[in-house]
């Protein structure tokens, strides 16, 4: 498979100039699904606004590296060649769809819009393609649906709406923002679903971001794990559920409540998650990290790749799998 | 207005918008077939029927030159609705247009027409209109050129707040998202969202307008005699206000009710669209 998206060395720096994100690199190929985990404050959201170089225009801006996107660098691009990347190459999905559908519009003239926009469809093409669409995503009577207004859909309904909305111009990376998040359990379930179901059918490459280590588990082919602007640990899903290096990686996958004999207390990282004015020196999980040495705080560590994996890469000084092979000797 | 106050908690609130709608639809009608609802030609004088109380043939009386009050007040009808669909266009598409492209590009060009606005804002209205009026000659087209001129800062300032917040809101970045340009996003998505309270504004602005123009004409500067309008019968009867009161009172009666029918209308909208968005 080819690779579609190649994110190298990415930083997007504030007024203060703080580095929101640091130097984060990641890849994906077409019709691969990657998780984007961290939590809240950890910058997936701003790393992903920077690859739609949507960022907001007076409070950040990308201070370096390079985005390309089969092969062409879009960092580089002008506004206007720029907007014909946004939507027919990357579309974006968000996590609060009540929000980001136009309240006043029907949901299939949303959807009809950006398949004029991009295909120069007519207007009776673009409204059997808007129907054709919400059946795609899974909403029951398309042909009825598609006058209704967003608040006339549920929640679930309309977080489908969405998706079928970035779907129109047929892009070929989604970039999903936390789509489960404001949604139930059982429709999360759905969601998540569709979204996979999307990538086998459609092809679509997506960036799930996320800060639930268990859908991650569920649904995608390669995780991302970020903390405090850093990537710092990324690999197949596989080695790093099952052999996580970094401490942080170990500590969520410890934080996941058990579904079975649930009775003993939730395990939780100390500490709270830095901000950007008070980012830690050297690895920026050293204070809340049991493994911490000195070394830690004096030295950011560099990205070093798994002596298994080419592909699994993690930035710690002192990494788990060292722990893990002890264990297997011991 | 106290009494307007008092005339909105006593009705039923869910009917003011019939009430009001109902209000505007029977001027409509009684001005579009005025030529066979009034049984007097508007202008032709009649000095044998001078100044006659209501009752009789004249429903509503006679003026000073024998003409019937009632048709007058019926074709009225007329040119007042003119005056208040005219007078409230042009401000409206000039002000909003101006208001929403201000509040979304920002910068210098907010700024510089924050400071127009203010200019036209330190006059009082009518000195103001009164003035533009005097420089352009009376007549219809000088009142709608000096209310266009005059009245496009209300809704400027009205659409250019709705579009200041509501261009950070959520399905802005979403529209942005799908490679939409500005110019789109500003028509097609943000102003369309920002034109509620402008259009429930301009149905208040119907009244303020309806009275400059009666006001205008009343002091000879708008319509001219003896064109039938309200403000210019107020006008003509004011001198025998003490001996002929129905040339003022019927006149002024129907500037009140349509004033009244804008009003409730406005009101109804309001709730309307407070109840959906």
């Amino acid at each position: 498979m080819s690779t579609l998206l190649q994110v190298s060395h990415l930083s997007v720096v504030n007024r203060q100039g703080i580095a929101l994100v640091d130097d984060v690199s990641f890849s994906l190929d077409s019709g691969e699904m990657l998780g984007l985990v961290g939590e809240s404050g950890s910058g997936k959201t701003v790393s992903c606004r920077a690859l739609m170089r949507l960022l907001p225009p007076d409070a950040l801006r990308i201070a370096g590296g390079e985005v390309s996107l089969q092969g062409q660098n879009i960092l580089a691009l002008t506004e206007r060649q720029m907007a014909k990347i946004r939507g027919r190459e990357i579309g974006m999905i968000f996590q609060n769809p009540s929000s980001h559908l136009n309240p006043i519009m029907t949901i299939g003239a949303q959807i009809a819009e950006s398949r004029r926009l991009h295909f120069g469809a007519s207007a009776r093409e673009a409204m059997v393609d808007a129907i054709e669409l919400l059946r795609k995503v899974g909403i029951p009577d398309p042909a009825q649906r598609v006058k209704s207004y967003p608040h006339e859909f549920s929640g679930g309904m309309r977080q489908r709406a969405m998706i079928a909305v970035a779907l129109a111009p047929e892009p070929k990376l989604l970039i999903a923002d936390e789509p489960t998040t404001a949604l139930d359990v059982t429709v999360q379930l759905q969601i998540l679903r569709l979204l996979m179901t999307l990538r086998d059918t459609l092809g679509v490459a997506i960036v799930l971001i996320t800060h639930d280590l268990g859908v991650v588990a569920q649904t995608c082919d390669r995780i991302a794990v970020m903390y405090g602007g850093r990537l710092c640990e990324t690999g197949g899903k596989n080695q790093v559920l099952a052999g996580a290096l970094h401490p942080y990686t170990q500590g969520l996958m410890d934080c996941q409540p058990a579904s079975e004999g649930g009775h003993s207390q939730l395990v939780t990282i100390d500490g709270q998650p830095p901000v950007a004015e008070h980012f830690p020196t050297g690895c920026r999980f050293h204070p809340r990290c049991r493994y911490a040495t000195q070394d830690c705080q004096a030295q950011q560590p560099p990205m070093r790749t798994s002596p298994m994996d080419t592909r699994h890469q993690a930035a710690c000084h002192h990494p788990l799998a060292h722990l893990h092979t002890q264990e297997a000797s011991c | 207005m106290a009494f307007l106050g008092v005339f909105r908690r006593w009705l039923p609130r869910q009917n003011t918008l019939t009430l009001g709608a109902a209000i505007i639809l029977l001027w409509l009608l009684l001005g579009i077939f005025a030529p066979w609802i009034a049984p007097y030609d508007p202008v032709v004088l009649d000095p044998a029927a001078s100044l006659l109380p209501p009752g009789g043939h004249y429903f509503f009386g006679t003026d000073n030159f024998g003409r019937d009050i009632f048709s007058r007040v019926i074709w009225g009808a007329r040119v007042d609705l003119q005056m208040c669909l005219i007078g409230v266009i042009f401000p409206f598409m000039l002000g909003t247009t101006l208001g929403a492209f201000s509040g979304y590009v920002g910068g210098a060009v907010d700024a510089l027409l924050m400071r127009c606005i203010d200019i036209v804002l330190a006059f009082p209205f009518l000195v103001l209109m009164l003035a533009i009026i005097a420089i352009l000659g009376p007549g219809l087209i000088s009142f709608y050129i000096a209310m266009a001129l005059v009245g496009w800062v209300s809704y400027a300032r009205l659409v250019r707040s709705q579009v200041l917040t509501l261009k950070h809101q959520d399905f802005i970045l979403a529209a942005r998202s799908l490679g939409y340009s500005h110019v789109r996003i500003l028509f097609v998505h943000l102003l369309p969202n920002a034109l509620v309270s402008a259009l429930v504004f301009s149905m208040s602005d119907c009244v303020l307008v309806l009275l400059s123009g009666a006001a205008v004409s009343y002091l000879g500067l708008g319509v001219q005699p003896p064109t039938a309008e309200w403000g210019v019968m107020v006008a003509e009867g004011q001198s025998f206000i003490t001996t002929a009161w129905w040339i003022t009172t019927f006149p002024g009666l129907a500037i009140v009710v349509l004033a009244l029918g804008f009003s409730l209308l406005a009101d109804g909208i309001g709730e309307k669209m407070g109840a959906r968005t």
